[in-house]
């Protein structure tokens, strides 16, 4: 399977049932969308992300009813500098699709998810303690996988491998 | 110590809780899963998992590795399935690479994967049996467990952290033999299943321990992201080798085991029918293994056989840049979910067009079948916390990373 070129036209995309229901909700929603090697990603207005997770969750026709993973990228030292990024699947459908919010570096926070999905509450944990993103409304916003203590997030960009000595 | 978050179900001012510790190192806890408990007399009122005692931060340490450098730590992550890893991360790359696997590849991919999970369906089986008390179980199923991990000696010299699939293929050819073996294996495999549901499946005691404990709905199971096992016990039928093939799975006739019922003995029916699927699907691939390479045609991304290297100067020169600098992976992400014996495994690789993933994010099925235990436990006795922990194996490796 040869690699071709992404699609990033919304016209050209809008037949996916993601991308198809976000614009019929709200056209300001989608930021920007983009086809590549089989997958959808469509970037969200980051204020927008919950409901548009409801959104997608409650879709009579595809609904987008599981949440198979949550996790964030650091573009550092580009800003915006945090990108969270949501993968959802329908399992009636089998259809997949993949979300991001775009989140600016000196103050990353970002509506939980965790009322819509309940499974995302470990998931939004595990990003708080390796990114220092916050998730407000979130029920326990602790550290997960670091001890209490720890200093700093491991998986920003600027927190070095072999981690501070 | 970490703390409950505050809630209602617990009667303030009336002390009737206690707060009870169980784990790292209890060994119904299978590794390092510590779960807090506050139970009221031996009922079990809220379950708080505490995870993070393997974290090793392997998701940080990809970043700093190339491509090929990953596959061996990718072993590491669930160590009961080394190969189901392996061919995730794999997929992954070989799909942001645009790379075109040879069918004998493939083949032997879905092979030592189905081998790979009856190895994990047989430590599941031995260790939950022995939970539950049923001590024999335990040895006979790690009897037929020894038989694969020396299959997997064979093909990679080692039993455990077999690191066998490359990024565009296999490592090495299977050694003259493996497939007498694995027939052998195969053949007789069905009666070891026959004996260890002699054991169980109609056994009073394990039954009274199984049946009807660690209930759980549909709707909550997709809710709390419940996979694999856990989530078809559940009724839910959805299993990636057919919903979404990859590697192959397409040519292969195996039926997904279904049970509406949602408790432990549903998630137990679910394994030993996979296992007798799984056999199935050894045989089919035994039978119809194509003939070929083991290795993708891209000599910049997959390392020359040694005869080669030993005799053509552009293999050694590939040879070389492979090895010193890598080889660079077009920029874009992609995640590639793979059925593994816990439920849906993911990688999401974000590649920034260099010779490094730029991140490489691993959704482990036991992380996501860890956060239904509370849902399972509540308002049950102590003792079916241990009967709905081996009911979802976890692998901490897998949660914790």
């Amino acid at each position: 399977m040869p690699l071709s070129p992404p699609i990033t036209d919304l016209a050209e995309l809008k037949s996916h049932p993601a991308l198809a229901r976000l614009l019929g909700w709200n056209s300001a929603v989608v930021q920007a969308a983009k086809f590549d090697r089989e997958e959808l990603t469509v970037w969200v207005e980051k204020g927008l992300i919950r409901e548009a997770c409801a959104i997608l969750r409650d879709d009579a026709e595809c609904p987008f009813n599981y949440l198979a993973d949550l996790t964030a990228v650091d573009w550092y030292p580009s800003e915006p500098r945090f990108e969270v990024v949501y993968h959802l699947l329908s399992i009636p459908k089998k259809e997949r699709v993949r979300l991001k919010a775009r989140l600016n570096g000196s103050s990353p926070v970002v509506e939980s998810v965790t009322s819509v999905w309940p499974n995302a509450n470990f998931y939004e944990r595990e990003v708080f303690d390796l990114f220092g993103i916050r998730f407000t409304g979130h029920p326990h916003l602790e550290r997960l996988l670091m001890p209490d203590n720890w200093e700093g997030h491991p998986l920003r960009k600027d927190y070095p491998v072999e981690g501070y000595r | 110590m970490p703390q409950f978050p505050p809630s209602a179900v617990a009667d303030p001012g009336q002390d009737r809780t206690l707060v009870l510790n169980m784990g790292p190192q209890h060994p119904s806890t299978h590794g390092v899963l510590r779960l807090v408990l506050e139970i009221d007399g031996e009922t079990v009122v809220r379950v708080m998992p505490d995870i993070g005692y393997l974290h090793t931060g392997i998701e940080k340490t990809c970043e700093a590795k190339f491509y090929q450098q990953v596959v061996p730590l990718t072993d590491r992550i669930d160590y009961l399935c080394p190969m189901t890893n392996n061919l995730t991360y794999c997929l992954a790359v070989e799909k942001l690479l645009g790379l075109e696997i040879p069918p004998k590849a493939q083949w032997m991919r879905v092979l030592m994967n189905e081998l790979t999970r009856i190895n994990s369906h047989l430590v599941w089986l031995g260790t939950h049996a022995m939970d539950l008390g049923a001590m024999t179980v335990f040895l006979y199923c790690f009897r037929e467990r020894e038989d694969i991990l020396r299959l997997f000696e064979m093909v990679s010299g080692q039993r455990m952290m077999t690191s066998y699939f490359r990024i565009g293929g296999l490592a090495l050819e299977p050694p003259i033999g493996f497939f007498e073996k694995v027939k052998a294996f195969a053949d007789r495999f069905p009666n070891n299943v026959d004996e260890y549901e002699g054991l169980l499946t109609g056994n009073p005691i394990f039954l009274m321990r199984v049946k009807g404990v660690a209930r759980m709905t549909a709707e909550d199971a997709i809710a709390l992201g419940a996979t694999g096992p856990t989530l078809r016990g559940c009724g839910v039928d959805m299993d990636l080798r057919r919903d979404a093939p990859y590697s192959g799975y397409e040519n292969f006739k195996f039926k997904v085991p279904v049970c509406a019922d949602g408790d432990v003995w549903a998630r137990y029916l679910c394994r030993v029918q996979e296992l007798r699927e799984s056999i199935g699907i050894v045989q089919q691939a035994l039978a119809g293994m194509p003939e070929g390479p083991v290795k993708a045609d891209a000599p910049k991304v997959v390392l020359p056989d040694r005869e080669k290297m030993k005799t053509q100067m552009e293999a050694l020169i590939y040879h070389f840049k492979i090895i010193s600098e890598g080889f660079t992976v077009p920029a874009g992400e992609v995640y590639q979910a793979v059925e593994s014996p816990r439920g849906e495994m993911g990688y999401y690789i974000v590649s920034d067009g260099t010779a490094k993933p730029y991140r490489v994010h691993m959704r482990g099925p036991s992380y996501a079948n860890l956060q239904t235990l509370a849902k399972m436990c509540e308002g049950r006795l102590i003792a079916d916390v241990v009967a709905a922990i081996g009911s979802i194996d976890v692998v901490l490796g897998d949660i914790d990373r």
